[in-house]
This record gives structure tokens, C-alpha cells and sequence, in this order.
């Protein structure tokens, strides 16, 4: 219950004062800018716009400079700045069979038409600090080789060519947008997408995590993880036609799963999908062994009891900005709330005492 | 005078506005013989586009975020009009792209093509390659060690 008290004002501009100052810190260090933000902390970036669920690398620059790098903050004032925003309309769906490709590797083939083209990745790295990144100093040009121009098909296509892997539905139906409509149960899997692509990337590792470790075990491979850019089209009303509005970069996983198969069908792998915007694998692979989990029902398997089958429990607490808003309300005065518990306890504490004696 | 073009060819122009860099676009539009004025049908306006990916990559739609995109719609000197539409929230770069698609309708098609259009397309390639080639450079070549088994 809240009940609006007076007072507080100028010690809430006092400390809002002092937040911009701690925000600055030293000043004899100089200012971060948000090209700096932008370009050096372009991980961070992504996960903003990917649970902020805006693709705009300038304006979450600016929210993580702006949460002094708290990014679940960041992600909150870029949540804020998009209802704002009025709906021009919606894109046509991203082909991602055409994207221009940075990394792009396969765990289930070794040779796949396009190769396993590692990209601008931490793997392999030894995760030991690197204290030559404490000085600065030049960097050489990392080394190139003749560039592919063709796309690059996917993984999943040459074993659906062999007809051993489940097809996705050939759809143009219109989803539901979460943005627009609140999530009812049970949700279908556009639903369930778009909720766990702008989710918590902490809590859908875990969920992630506790299928592999056997709460609902999917056995899933990464048939194919993908991070590049993709052109993004629009038609355009007062033309008749599309056109491409801009280009965004994407991380694509598709996971390959344990077989399925029935009276009527032969054995088939079955799949999960992954879609986040921004270089962001772990999230990615993530989504798609969550996402797979989520398919029991459609997919005839046993609901095991796991928390990431539970598609109420998953889609109702990955996202960290309702989260943090109820979490964090609990902080601010709850004054009366309190007194009145604090009044029903000491009720109850005269109560029991005066029970006592009367026993004794 | 306005002449008659294909929506391909439109769609080649405004397309490669939309992801112009918004300083280099300005830079070059300066290169242009007297720009004509125009008056506004439509001020630039920020909103959203909603951003859809398919299941599976070729299965049904899904709704996946939104992007920034920036439009206007503007009439030059002679009537034609033109629309702008463009990524991020640059109200300047919307403009611009909306004066040139208006340009290229007209007369002056060959001036925006030869000074803009052909420049912006030229350094857009070559940005594509430039990451292309980084990528192509990290591309694992498998080897088999051969055991001496015979």
C-alpha cells in the first residue's frame, strides 16, 4: 500500500546532485565519451539493446554512461525511451540465410559449405588478464584473407534436405506482440520468442544450464551459430514497395535436439532457435536451449516437472526490468504497510501473553 | 520535371541512404550544384519499426525488437516529392535522403548518381569486403594427421 507523504524534496535533489558528481568521479581523469562507450564497450552495448529490445548502439551508449554501467538500469532507461516512441510499422521477417557473417561455426559438421570461420572471438583465449591492455599503444591490422561474398547457407537446410530434421512451419501469419498485448498462457512459440530474446541473459543461462545439467535434458548440439549483419526491410505505405530501412547485427544459434519420432513419422532431430540482436552468443545458444525446452507440449514429450518447461515460470520471470521493479519497490517507504503489521504483532504478542498468565 | 522510374531502382537509392553514414552523406551532398529549397510535407519524425525473424530462420514470423528509423517527406522546387527514410534518429540525414530521392526523380538524376549515389554505393562495398576479408582470414582449415598405421 502506499500512501503519498510530503517532504524529502531537497534531499532528493541534494542526492541526485551528488549522483551526477559520483557519475563523473575524478574529474582529472578524463570523460568517457559515447563513441568510446559505443565502439570499446560494444558487448555491453548489445546486451542493452537486445533486453532493451531497441537496436540503437548510440542511444545505449548513452544509457550505460548515463547508469554509470549498471546495465540492467541502462536497459530500464532505454525500455522507458521506447514507449515513446510512435510504431512506424513492422519489418518485413529478417533473412538470415543472407546475413554477412563475422563468425559462423558448426558443432555437429566439420565441413560445411562457408566453413567454420571463428570470427572476432573470446574462445580459445587463456583468460589470463592482459596487462599490455593497461598501456595503450597501436594495434596491428588484424590479417584478411579473399572475402566471401556469396551467403552463406544454413546448417540446418542440408539436413532438411535429407528430411531427418523437423521443418518449421511455412508461415506469414501475423505474431502477437508482447509489446502491444500482455502474454496470456499458453503462449505460442512467437510469444515465447520474443519474450526470451529480450530477456534476462543472467536468467535464461541458468534456465539454460539447469536442462543441461538434466531438469528437462534436451541433448541439444549447436548445429549452427551465426553473428553478422542483416538488412532490414520495410514497406514503405506511400510507395507500394520495401525498402531497406537499415542493417542490424544479429547472433543466430540453432540448436540441433534429441529425435523424436512417432507411428506416423520416422525419427527426426528436432530444434531450438536463438535470435538476439547484437554479437551476444551466450545469450543466444541460451535462447535456443530454452526455447526447446519450452516445445514439450508441441512436440508430444513428458512434462517432467522442470522449472525451464514451465513456460508461466520462465516467460514470467526472465524479464529484468519487471523483476527489478518489484524487487526493488520493497525498498521505498512502506510506512504504513508496516505500521499496521507492527500493530497486529504486538496484538498478537499482548494476546499471547496475556493467555500465558491466565494459564499459569 | 519528374520522370518515370522502376520501384527497383528507388528502392536501390533509398535503401543505400537509409544506412548512410549521416557526416560522410553531408559531406558529399556539398559536392552538389545548387540544391533546390523545398517545403515540408511530412517534418522529420523518430519512431520505431518493429524488427521480425523468422522460427527456425525460415519458419513463422516473430516479433524480435525494435530499431530507431528517422522519416520525412518534403516537395523540392518543380513539385516532385521525395521520402526519406532512414536508420537511427539523425533528423538532418532524413532530410537529406528524402531531398535526394526527390533529385533523383528529376533531371538532376545524373549529378546526385555520379557525385553521391556512386561514392556512397563504392565505400559500402568496400566496407562489406574489409570485414568479409577479417572474417574469411579466421576461417579454420582442418588438417588430418596421418597415423602410421598401414
Amino acid at each position: 500500500m502506499y500512501v503519498a507523504v510530503k517532504g524529502g524534496e531537497r534531499a532528493i535533489d541534494n542526492a541526485h546532485a551528488w549522483l551526477a558528481e559520483e557519475r563523473r568521479g575524478d574529474t582529472s581523469v578524463a570523460e568517457l565519451s559515447l563513441a568510446q562507450i559505443r565502439e570499446q564497450l560494444k558487448l555491453a552495448v548489445n546486451r542493452v539493446m537486445a533486453e532493451g529490445s531497441l537496436f540503437d548502439p548510440d542511444l545505449a551508449a548513452l544509457a550505460i554512461k548515463q547508469s554509470r554501467g549498471d546495465l540492467i538500469e541502462a536497459i530500464f532507461l532505454i525500455r522507458a525511451y521506447r514507449t515513446t516512441l510512435p510504431r512506424f510499422g513492422n519489418s518485413r521477417p529478417v533473412e538470415t540465410a543472407d546475413m554477412a557473417c563475422d563468425r559462423r561455426v558448426s558443432a555437429t559438421f566439420k565441413d560445411v559449405p562457408g566453413g567454420q570461420v571463428l570470427g572476432p572471438t573470446f574462445d580459445y583465449t587463456h583468460r589470463l588478464l592482459d596487462f599490455k591492455l593497461a598501456a595503450e599503444g597501436e594495434l596491428p591490422e588484424a590479417p584478411t584473407a579473399p572475402p566471401r561474398r556469396e551467403p552463406t547457407p544454413h546448417v540446418t537446410s542440408f539436413l532438411r534436405d535429407e528430411d531427418i530434421i523437423q521443418t518449421e512451419p511455412d508461415s506469414d501469419a501475423t505474431p502477437r506482440d508482447i509489446t502491444r498485448e500482455p502474454v496470456a498462457f499458453p503462449a505460442d512459440r512467437a510469444t515465447r520468442l520474443q519474450t526470451l530474446t529480450r530477456g534476462d541473459e543472467g536468467f535464461i543461462l541458468g534456465m539454460a544450464y539447469s536442462t543441461q545439467r538434466g531438469y528437462a535434458r534436451n541433448h541439444a548440439f549447436v548445429g549452427e551459430l551465426r553473428i553478422g549483419t542483416v538488412a532490414v526491410e520495410m514497406e514503405i505505405p506511400e510507395l507500394g514497395f520495401a525498402i531497406e530501412i537499415g542493417e542490424i547485427e544479429l547472433t543466430e544459434c540453432e540448436t540441433v535436439n534429441q529425435f523424436t519420432g512417432s507411428k506416423t513419422e520416422p525419427p527426426q532431430f528436432t530444434r531450438g532457435y536463438g535470435l538476439v540482436f547484437g554479437q551476444t552468443e551466450r545469450k543466444a545458444i541460451a535462447m535456443a536451449l530454452v526455447d526447446r525446452a519450452l516445445r514439450w507440449r508441441e512436440l508430444g514429450e513428458d512434462n517432467v516437472g522442470a522449472a525451464a518447461q514451465d513456460e508461466e515460470f520462465v516467460l514470467s520471470h526472465c524479464d529484468n526490468i519487471q523483476a527489478t521493479g518489484f524487487l526493488e519497490h520493497i525498498k521505498l517507504p512502506h510506512y504504513v504497510d508496516f505500521q499496521s503489521e507492527l500493530e497486529l504483532v504486538r496484538k498478537l504478542r499482548r494476546e499471547a501473553t496475556a493467555a500465558q498468565e491466565a494459564a499459569e | 520535371m519528374t520522370q518515370e522510374i522502376s520501384p527497383h531502382r528507388r528502392k536501390g537509392w533509398m535503401s543505400l541512404l537509409a544506412s548512410a553514414d549521416a557526416a560522410r552523406l553531408e559531406t558529399l551532398f556539398a559536392r552538389l550544384d545548387a540544391p533546390p529549397a523545398h517545403e515540408w510535407l511530412r517534418v522529420p519524425e523518430t519512431g520505431g519499426v518493429m524488427v521480425r525473424g523468422r522460427t527456425g530462420g525460415t519458419g513463422a514470423p516473430f516479433n524480435l525488437g525494435e530499431m530507431t528509423v528517422t522519416r520525412c517527406t518534403l516537395k523540392i522546387a518543380g513539385g516532385t516529392v521525395g521520402h526519406g527514410y532512414v536508420q537511427g534518429r539523425n533528423k538532418r540525414q532524413a532530410e537529406l535522403a528524402a531531398k535526394l530521392d526527390a533529385m533523383l526523380q528529376t533531371d538532376a538524376a545524373e549529378q546526385v548518381e555520379e557525385r553521391i549515389l556512386s561514392p556512397l554505393r563504392t565505400e559500402r562495398a568496400a566496407r562489406k569486403d574489409a570485414r568479409a576479408a577479417k572474417a574469411a582470414a579466421t576461417k579454420v582449415d582442418f588438417f588430418t594427421m596421418v597415423r602410421g598405421e598401414d
